[in-house]
């Protein structure tokens, strides 16, 4: 680590974002004070103006890349990040800014602002991935704090961390909920998408709908046939259903853009 | 650094605001020529991306808005799409009292988040001399322990009915996906009874903190729920609903908004400038709640505010904390009567079928109000949206508010003069993010 024997040196970036997963360290109530004790926070603009330069041994990365300047920026921080941890749907996979990557952005300057010309923005929003290498990557909208932890613990101890590639089918069954999907028609993107969150929304009688992203080896085709032919969805519901806070992950991409009208389709 | 009489100073990137945003003053011969609030939070296009989408997903999607306060955008959002679609409007679908109790603890859970830790992590370190929470911690454990447990509460009134903390997943047009027992709210009490005795000793300690003047004269606007609307032993300060109120005499309806209220596009920030039709500026949040709607405190808390100097409106905005220390108790205090209240729904939710047409929706954001309108076709489908944060709403204000400042403060070297002006700033408790469409501070003295 650098500074030899002293604490890790850790610094919280924010790119375009909500902030909900930078807050999510500050609302880790019972453990951000033995935490700070055990790393030296060095750069986190949402809790401290205290700024110590770098290089830092661990970078939080939260939000997508949308400007020019921030496709610049991204480079800076990995230049002088050891670790780079991207933390939330939004760095991970473009986040629901990302559904300007299926419109056009042009269109979306003018409806917003009355002076578009004002406004330096890119055509997409892309995840930091596709600008500079990524060690760890956290999903979810927002993170799990609970991952958070169990991340930072992880490399404080020097192991490696313990986070779910599985889907929110097996965190269900784990969890005995019943399924929403089966035995109330409810449609529900778990068993193609991510664990981490304990299965929240069946929990609470409703549907998945996506926070932590694809899981592994997703079979989305077949969940999409299975929406249509159980549930009755129509193809403007299944684009819906896979384009929203990980619109841009491309096993979502892929399976929205199958259900597109022809014309539309690019 | 410079004393001379011409100067500029630059703040590149503000501190404990959430978002991103920079100021800008020029000051020549001694006088403060402009002052540039800069948000450079990139766009994000929400107001876009909504057209095409379902009536049923703006909760979800602008909740995304804000990490800090996503049940405002919830809540906002769901006003105007049901207004528009006839649910709980005096001849439309009534909506149950258990589903209407939920909203409003929900969203006081969300105030106690966000007011706790905006007053003790964001702003309290600029009147106890720290750099942030952390440094503060250092010296002051104890303090920052209990602002920690006194936001676990909040979070926690979040995830038992909201289902997440941050962005609730619980949350729908027509109502809840599931509504909580009597049961799981009453488990909440007891650390809810501690978390108003424990709001009320931090309102008196921050009420004890050293104030520099300011006095701008400022138009406040806020919600003030119809007296005939409350429920029994509901003294009605504005949170989730409520007509719009302005000190200079306004009293309408929110979908009167657009024909009082404008946002204009300036160079210098990605977020929308609002002003009143008139042009001229006003601010929302805590104080501009309190100053329209001190009656409408349970007079123990009106007693508390007596108590720590807020007997009379309060106009400068460095006292805003205390006014938000006194929220945060009401919060907790609502929160009780609420659970207390509280008759599991028969249905956590109504149905709510579209209407053709447009709708508008506001409710007081921590911030301040946050105002939505959507236009739907007969599908139901979004074809126009619009949002108006607190923080954009408030800008103008914040501009005129610094300008005075500065010039007040102009003896400062420049390090003293941008920690000053970064205080004064979040006073407001900008959020930049939420600033849809924030600091960095640069003085140029010539």
């Amino acid at each position: 680590m650098t500074g030899g024997i002293g604490r890790p040196t850790v610094a919280v970036w924010k790119f375009a974002s909500c902030d909900g997963c930078q807050l999510s360290l500050l609302s880790a109530e019972d453990e951000l004070l033995t935490i700070a004790g055990e790393i030296e926070i060095a750069y986190f603009l949402e809790a401290t103006r205290e700024v110590k330069e770098g290089p830092y041994d661990i970078s939080l990365v939260e939000g997508s890349i949308t400007t020019p300047d921030d496709a610049e920026r991204i480079r800076q921080v990995r230049d002088i990040s050891t670790t780079l941890i991207t933390i939330g749907a939004c760095a991970t996979a473009g986040g629901i800014q990302a559904l300007r990557n299926f419109g056009d952005v042009e269109a979306f300057r003018s409806l917003v602002y009355a002076r578009p010309e004002y406004v330096d923005t890119l055509a997409d929003s892309t995840a930091i991935a596709e600008h500079v290498p990524v060690d760890l990557e956290l999903r979810g909208c927002p993170i799990e704090t609970s991952q958070l932890v169990e991340v930072i613990n992880a490399i404080l101890a020097g192991r490696k961390p313990v986070t779910p590639t599985h889907s929110v089918c097996v965190e269900c069954k784990l969890r005995g909920n019943l399924c929403v999907a089966v035995a109330h028609g409810t449609p529900c993107l778990g068993p193609v998408t991510q664990a981490g969150c304990n299965a929240r929304c069946p929990a609470f009688d409703r549907g998945c709908y996506g926070c932590f992203g694809p899981a592994e080896s997703p079979n989305t085709p077949s969940l999409a046939a299975w929406l249509e032919e159980e549930l009755a969805l129509e193809h403007p519901d299944l684009v819906r259903l896979f384009r929203s806070f990980n619109a841009d992950a491309p096993a979502f991409r892929r399976e929205s853009r199958r259900h597109e009208p022809e014309e539309v389709a690019t | 650094m410079s004393h001379s009489h011409d100067r500029t100073i630059s703040v590149e990137a503000l501190a404990r605001v959430e978002g991103e945003g920079a100021m800008h003053v020029e000051v020549a011969d001694g006088r403060v020529e402009q002052v540039q609030l800069r948000i450079y939070e990139p766009p994000r296009f929400f107001e876009a991306m909504l057209r095409g989408r379902t009536y049923l997903e703006p909760p979800d999607i602008t909740a995304r808005i804000c990490g800090i306060c996503p049940v405002a955008y919830q809540l906002s959002a769901i006003n105007a799409i049901e207004s528009l679609c006839g649910v709980g409007t005096p001849d439309g679908t009534p909506m149950p009292d258990g589903i209407r109790q939920l909203r409003r603890l929900l969203y006081c859970g969300e105030w106690i988040e966000s007011h706790v830790l905006h007053i003790f992590l964001l702003h309290a370190p600029d009147f106890l001399g720290y750099q942030g929470a952390i440094e503060m911690a250092a010296d002051h454990r104890d303090l920052v322990e209990m602002a920690l447990r006194l936001r676990k509460a909040g979070n926690q009134v979040l995830e038992v009915i909201g289902g997440r903390a941050i962005h609730p997943i619980n949350v729908r047009v027509g109502g809840f996906h599931r509504a909580p027992t009597r049961a799981e709210l009453q488990e909440m009490v007891p650390e809810l009874q501690w978390g108003r005795e424990a709001a009320i000793a931090a309102t008196r300690l921050v009420a004890g903190f050293e104030f520099p003047e300011l006095d701008q004269g400022h138009t406040f606007a806020s919600l003030r729920p119809e007296q005939d609307s409350l429920p029994p032993g509901a003294t009605g300060y504005p949170i989730e609903d409520g007509r719009l109120v302005t000190t200079t005499g306004l009293d309408v309806p929110i979908a009167a908004w657009p024909e009082h209220f404008h946002e204009d596009h300036v160079e210098h920030s990605t977020a929308l400038h609002g002003r009143m039709t008139d042009g001229g500026t006003y601010l929302v949040g805590p104080a501009a709640r309190f100053n329209l709607n001190a009656d409408r405190l349970p007079s123990e808390i009106a007693d508390l505010a007596a108590e720590v100097g807020c007997a009379e409106a309060v106009t400068n905005p460095f006292r805003s904390i205390v006014v938000r220390a006194i929220e945060t108790v009401y919060a907790f205090d609502e929160a009780l009567r609420l659970i207390d209240a509280y008759e599991r729904p028969e249905s956590p939710a109504v149905e709510v079928r579209p209407v053709a047409g447009t709708g508008h929706g506001a409710t007081e954001a921590p911030r301040g109000i946050l105002y939505h309108r959507y236009s739907l076709d007969e599908e139901g489908l979004i074809t126009d949206a619009v949002i108006v944060p607190p923080t954009s709403q408030n800008q103008p204000a914040i501009e005129e508010d610094l300008l005075d400042f500065v010039q007040a403060h102009l003896h400062l070297d420049d390090d003293a003069l941008q920690w000053q002006c970064e205080q004064a700033i979040r006073n407001y408790d900008p959020c930049i993010s939420c600033s849809t469409h924030f600091l960095d501070l640069t003085v140029r003295r010539r």
